[in-house]
Order: C-alpha cells, then structure tokens, then sequence
C-alpha cells in the first residue's frame, strides 16, 4: 500500500477508520473537542445571516447556544475540503464533475436538475442533522464511540431514512 | 483487549457522567478556549487529516454513499464501525486515565429519531453527508456545491425555527446524557470488552460476506 498516496489507490476501509478512531482520540486530547461536521455549517450560516441582518441573526434562539463565529469546529469543516483536495491533488483525483455518473443514468445529465435536487437535500438534511444534534460524523462517530444511547438511535434513523429515500428516488 | 482498558473503568457504572468528568482536568482553561489562535490552527490541522482519510477512504464519492444506503457498497459502514471500535477503546480509557472530558450528546428520542429520517431523506437526495459533502467538493464533485449551499440554508431556516422546536420536539423524551453501559447496568468496561469483540465480528462476517462488493 502507498500510504502516500501518491497514486489515487483507494485505502483499506478499516485502515482509514481506525485512523479516524486515532484522530478522534486526538481531538479529544488536544481540542477537548469531538470530530463533526454539521455544527461547522450552522455556524457559517449565521455568520452570513449576521451580514443581512445582525440583530435577527442574534435574536434566534439557535444562535444563542451556538454562537455565529469562526471557532474550532469551523476551522475543522474546512480542513475537511482542504484534506480533501490535498488528497485528491497528489493521487491525480480531481474529479472535476458536474453530475455524478449513477445520478446520470438514473436522471439524465441536466446540471439544473441534479443542482436543484442537492440544494434540497442538503437544506433537508442540515434541518435534521440540527434537530437530531448532530451528523455522520458527530453522531455516528463521536457519539456512537462514546456509547450514546441518542448517538446509536440518530445513526440508526440516518441510515434508514436515507435507505427509503434512494430505493424511492431510484426505483419507483 | 483486557490490557488496554483499565480495571478501574469496572467500578464506574454507577458514577453519573457529569461527575466522572474529572475535575482536575481543567479542561475549561483557556488552552482549550475553541477561539484562540492555537485551536484554530489545531482545528484547522485535525479538519485536514480527516478530508485526507475521507479522500483517500473513497467515501467522498456519490456512488460509494448512495451505494451504502442501497446496501450494495460497505466501504462506509466497515469506516464507521473501524473508527467507533478505535475511538472507543482510545477514548474510554483516556478518560479512565483523566486526560480527556467525555462530550456525550443528550438522547432526545424524538429530536434523536424525527431528526435522524429527516436527515435521511436529506442525505438520500444530496448523496454526500456533511462532513463527505465538503470532501466532495475538495476533490471536485462540483454537485457538492450545491449541497454545501443547502446545508447553510437548512442550518439558518432551522434556526429560525429554533424557538418553536426547543419548547416542543427538543423536550420530548429527553433523557440527558445516556450511554449504554450505564442504561443496561453493566460496567463500562464489561460492555466495552463485549462490545468491542462483537464489532470485530460484525466487521468480519461484513468482510466475508459481502467482499466482492
């Protein structure tokens, strides 16, 4: 295996997840904070909602727990994309696609259609990602790890909510 | 497995979470403070290595995410379970040996379950999660933008909603912070020890059975 990287190879699955294990540990030790995604978004929500209008953005109730500024967490969302392109440079990855292939064939290859859909199902997914308390990561990493009776439950539904929707959008 | 989870973790069972939570740790000062430069860096660090493994795990891919939710691809599944088996072990017996503060989420069954099918059928239409979405556009699945611009837009519209939600949704079966051990009365390390050896095997029969996909 070419830990490297260098040569776009797909890694082990559980070699990759068992270095997430060891980062996680590592961001409890050195952050005191647990590894998650979805709390990152929220933030930039209201940080861009404050631009628009300050006092509303302020007033929510959300906002009041969850504080509309750049903290850790923040930070960690877009490490993920530099990690991510970081990776995807060096193997030769960039993918550079507008429409993934399995959405194509099921749906044709119209751009609008494909970006319309997503938006939809990200603003869905981030309502429930806040109303659950947290995401794959949060949840289903952090929480799960942890043992968190919520944690298990969240991941559970995601899973099952998501296995629902694709066989309804994808066979029906 | 014995050897690295300490004895001590057996007479635990019973201490509420809060408390076991070790006070010496002074985990509030302000080295810890998630604004200051040091944290922000680190953040930033940390945030790299995981799009790096998310990237190189093939898990930022459309047809990898939506093939775990048609049960045809486990790649996703064996990284979840890989990392919960390390991240268990590693940070239960931290947090025996008082280097690090548990963050235990609150069960709240209806925000828990409501919640978690929303978040499903979000993720069944988008096809990338959140953390997998930000990958995805870092390696180019330009779709992902759109996704990423949804996300924000969710977040806000339930912010919006957010004082309606905490004095309804929020309160209904909400149970605190609650983990399994304590739930089913066994020690953490008891229920760490099994459950750690029924991971391996899950992962095993996934492995064995499900290999040529």
């Amino acid at each position: 295996m070419d830990l490297m990287g260098n040569n776009g190879e797909v890694w082990s699955p559980y070699l990759v997840g068992t270095f997430i294990g060891l980062l996680s540990m590592a961001t409890f030790y050195f952050s005191n904070q647990p590894i998650g995604a979805s709390t990152g978004y929220a933030r930039i929500s209201g940080i861009i909602g404050k631009f628009f209008s300050k006092m509303h953005t302020n007033s929510l109730s959300f906002f009041q727990e969850t504080k509309p500024i750049i903290q850790w967490d923040v930070m960690f969302l877009i490490g993920i994309f530099l990690g991510a392109f970081a990776a995807a440079y060096m193997g030769g990855e960039i993918k550079g696609t507008w429409v993934p292939t399995l959405w194509e064939e099921r749906f044709g290859s119209s751009y609008l259609f494909r970006f319309c859909l997503a938006f939809i199902g990200g603003l869905i997914m981030a309502f429930g990602a806040r109303l659950a308390g947290g995401c794959t990561s949060g949840h289903g990493i952090s929480g799960t790890a942890q043992l968190s009776v919520g944690s298990w439950l969240a991941l559970m539904c995601f899973f099952i909510g998501g296995a629902i929707t694709a066989n309804l959008i994808f066979n029906v | 497995m014995n050897s690295i989870v300490p004895d001590s973790l057996q007479n635990q069972s019973n201490q509420n979470i809060d408390s076991a939570e070790s006070p010496d740790l002074n985990k509030d000062n302000q080295k810890y403070n998630p604004q200051n430069t040091t944290q922000l860096i680190l953040g930033l660090f940390f945030g790299i290595i995981f799009g790096y493994l998310i990237q190189k795990g093939g898990v930022a891919n459309y047809d990898v995410l939506m093939g775990a939710l048609f049960l045809t691809d486990f790649t996703v599944m064996k990284i979840i379970l890989s990392a919960i088996l390390t991240g268990m072990i590693g940070i239960f017996t931290m947090h025996r040996l008082g280097l690090v503060e548990l963050h235990i989420k609150p069960t709240r069954y209806a925000a828990n379950i409501i919640g978690g099918l929303v978040f499903g059928i979000g993720f069944g239409l988008l096809g990338y999660c959140p953390g997998t979405g930000a990958a995805a556009v870092g390696q180019g699945n330009y779709d992902a933008i759109a996704g990423v611009l949804g996300l924000l837009a969710g977040s806000y519209f339930y912010a919006e909603m957010s004082g309606y939600i905490n004095t309804t949704i929020m309160k209904w079966g909400d149970r605190g912070k609650l983990i399994f051990p304590d739930v089913m009365g066994v020690s953490r390390k008891a229920f760490i020890v099994y459950f750690a050896i029924f991971l391996t095997i899950s992962l095993y029969l996934l492995e064995r059975f499900y290999a040529l996909f």
